[in-house]
């Protein structure tokens, strides 16, 4: 606990994206053969200086077999409602969770980030018998402490019950138990986010655990029995308010990303692929007259491909879909980017009007058939993934693996662990930085990247910008 | 000197952000109208106020039992340090509170003033100001005492409620109009400490005052 706030604590996106800009991007190491521990690389981001776009430290985790995935500050600028009654947190524990191991690692970052340690560990028998959940994935921090979504019930495969979020102490790191009281007809998760001041919750659905630890399970995809669906929730009550089926052919609804300014009710959804047309879609959901709503506004086609281009599980189709594996959302919530994983394009769309949304910018880099090489001519395995935005919205970073064994399906060539950073402009288009690759160690995947003093898929704002 | 602590112990409520003001602020920013911002006010305002009241009503019934004044007073101050000292030892803010949806900001303004002694804070000082009072008129009547003390209790809890409101109002103001957001993160300072020993002191100052007189 500190005197003042933390002073990367902002009370509106506005704020925080007048805030210095970043100066380290922390990003999740995976062995995806799980030869090796996984690690958390420590990124220098600082322009001009001499370790620019270099892992500056590691750290190492104890065990084998963990999987990173995503992960979270254990505080961010939703501390600075009084309703939350912890103002005085300091963003600086990284959760990280395994989900394959259901093992969770408290980083942490202080005094600096070049000697982050692991401050506690979280075994994944204490989470099993607090929450009956496993495979935890996407981390938030708002009222109650920290939020943690799960992909998987209780039991060996996670099947035995419904996955759903569980809240951690914001202080203690003492998992409490589950956040839901009334689930409706929720069975499957993903992703989650919310509208603080509007107090909802919104969460996705991806898949259990047997249909993505093995691998895509082809013959469930074209059965339509991933996720699909959208639940809304009352935030304090606890309580499933509405749930809307996509279509049982928009298979894998993943990312969740409301406007950052707490005014606008209205975010978006990425959608993997449409297994009608092998298409990836956005998806705009908003309130109106206390209820949600939500309408498909922009497709992203399938590419054909020989069946030389393509790997053994595409080449009945004889093309590459888009496969939209995650978006992020600028804060001040004009511009939505989009990771095409399958075709290999990071696409930038101006979503002023959040039902209309425009494409604004493109760039290519890997992907399946295209495989373009990075502006500075290395080849970049896999294809766009995990997606991060500077706070002040002029500089993109991305990775490229999206899943151990995804990625030996959909990539068998490989998937060398590379991150990359694209400059956009002002008014739309973006461009990478030819100076700008971060190489990791040999056997090593990357996943979610996060910024220090928070970033665009973190803090979430109980004032609006004005 | 003692409603100067009345109104002192409202304004010292008032500004501090962990009672409330910036919901205010928000509230006025989100429907972009000062009227918004007035009406979380009033929430603000009457949950505080029940939250005085609930404390302090149940002493102004013992207030009656004149020959115990002695004792009431010292058990009172003794209450008043060792929720201090509660508040000292174990600093975290109750995590129920966060469960109370922000469309119930009267609630939320009650609770949080109960679970953080904002109304024992005003005990010893109402106590000291029944002193005063029945001092003045001698022996009175017992139903004539009870009509003095709950009335007086009502006063207490409406001034320093008044005082509150009154300080938060025009910081929200302020904000929402001139000094803008950035002022919330700002004017937030960790009052944990200080507010646990202000209630330790206050306690103590009583417990002296009574024990001497």
């Amino acid at each position: 606990m500190t005197i003042r706030p933390d002073p990367t604590f902002h009370a509106s996106p506005k704020l925080a994206m007048e805030a210095p800009p970043e100066s380290f991007a922390y990003t999740l190491l995976l062995s995806p053969d799980f030869s090796k521990p996984d690690a958390l690389a420590v990124v220098d981001v600082k322009p001009g200086s001499s370790t620019y776009s270099k892992v500056v430290h590691t750290v190492t985790m104890p065990n084998k077999g963990d999987e990173f995935h995503h992960f979270g500050w254990n505080a961010c600028s939703s501390a600075l409602s009084p309703l939350a009654g912890h103002a005085f947190l300091e963003r600086r524990y990284l959760i990280i969770p395994g989900i394959r191991s259901s093992r969770i690692y408290i980083i942490d970052t202080k005094p600096d980030p070049t000697s982050a340690k692991i401050h506690k560990i979280i075994e994944p028998e204490e989470i099993f018998r607090k929450t009956g959940y496993s495979r935890p994935h996407t981390v938030h921090c708002g009222p109650e402490g920290i939020y943690v979504s799960t992909l998987g019930g209780g039991g060996k495969d996670g099947t035995d019950g419904p996955p759903g979020v569980f809240i951690m102490d914001c202080q203690t790191f003492e998992v409490l138990g589950r956040w839901e009281i009334d689930r409706g007809s929720q069975n499957l998760h993903y992703d989650f986010w919310w509208n603080l001041p509007r107090d909802y919750m919104v969460t996705s659905e991806w898949g259990l655990p047997p249909q993505f630890e093995n691998g895509i399970v082809p013959e469930d995809l074209l059965a339509n029995k991933y996720g699909h669906r959208i639940h809304f929730w009352d935030l304090r009550a606890r309580r499933n308010v509405q749930t809307i089926d996509l279509g049982a052919n928009h298979q894998m609804a993943l990312e969740v990303r409301p406007a950052h300014d707490p005014v606008r009710e209205y975010g978006f959804l990425g959608v993997v692929v449409d297994t009608t047309n092998l298409e990836g879609s956005i998806w705009t959901w908003w309130r109106e007259g206390g209820k949600f709503h939500i309408e498909k506004t922009a497709t992203v086609p399938p590419e054909p491909a020989t069946k030389e281009q393509l790997p053994p599980l595409l080449q009945g189709f004889g093309a590459v879909p888009p496969l939209i594996s995650d978006i992020d959302l600028s804060m001040d919530d004009k511009f939505l980017y989009v990771s095409c994983w399958g075709t290999g394009e990071m696409r930038q769309y101006d979503v002023t009007d959040p039902r209309k949304p425009k494409l604004a910018g493109s760039v290519h880099i890997g992907g399946i058939a295209r495989r373009t090489p990075h502006p500075n001519g290395k080849a970049y395995g896999g294809g766009p993934q995990m997606v991060e935005i500077s706070r002040d919205g002029k500089r993109v970073y991305w990775t490229n693996s999206l899943y151990s064994t995804w990625d030996d399906q959909f990539y068998p060539g490989g998937v060398p662990g590379a991150e990359v950073m694209a400059n956009a402009s002002p008014g739309g288009g973006l461009a990478l930085a030819k100076d700008y690759w971060v190489g990791f160690p040999d056997g090593y995947r990357a996943h979610q990247i996060r910024l220090d003093g928070g970033d665009c898929s973190t803090d979430s704002f109980c004032y609006p910008s004005v | 000197m003692l409603w100067l602590a009345v109104v002192a112990s409202g304004l010292y409520h008032g500004v501090n952000p962990g009672m409330g003001w910036p919901l205010a602020v928000s509230a006025g920013l989100m429907e972009r109208s000062p009227r918004a911002l007035a009406s979380a006010l009033w929430p603000l305002a009457v949950g505080h106020l029940l939250a005085m009241l609930l404390v302090i009503l149940p002493f102004a019934l013992l207030v009656t039992l004149v020959e115990w004044q002695r004792q009431i007073q010292i058990g009172a101050s003794l209450l008043v340090i060792a929720f201090g000292v509660f508040r000292l030892v174990g600093r975290s803010h109750p995590r129920a509170l966060a469960r109370i949806p922000p469309t119930q900001l009267g609630l939320w303004s009650f609770a949080v003033a109960i679970a953080h002694g904002a109304g024992l804070m005003l005990v010893p000082i109402y106590l000291g100001l029944c002193r005063e009072a029945s001092l003045d008129r001698g022996h009175a009547a017992a139903d004539a005492l009870i009509n003095t003390s709950v009335s007086m209790a009502v006063l207490v809890a409406l001034v320093h409620a008044a005082a509150m409101i009154a300080a938060g109002g025009c910081l929200a103001w302020l904000v929402y109009r001139y000094l803008g957001l950035k002022f919330v993160s700002r004017s937030w300072f960790n009052l944990d400490m200080s507010w646990a020993i202000s209630l330790v002191l206050v306690g103590a100052i009583a417990l002296a005052l009574s024990v001497a007189g």
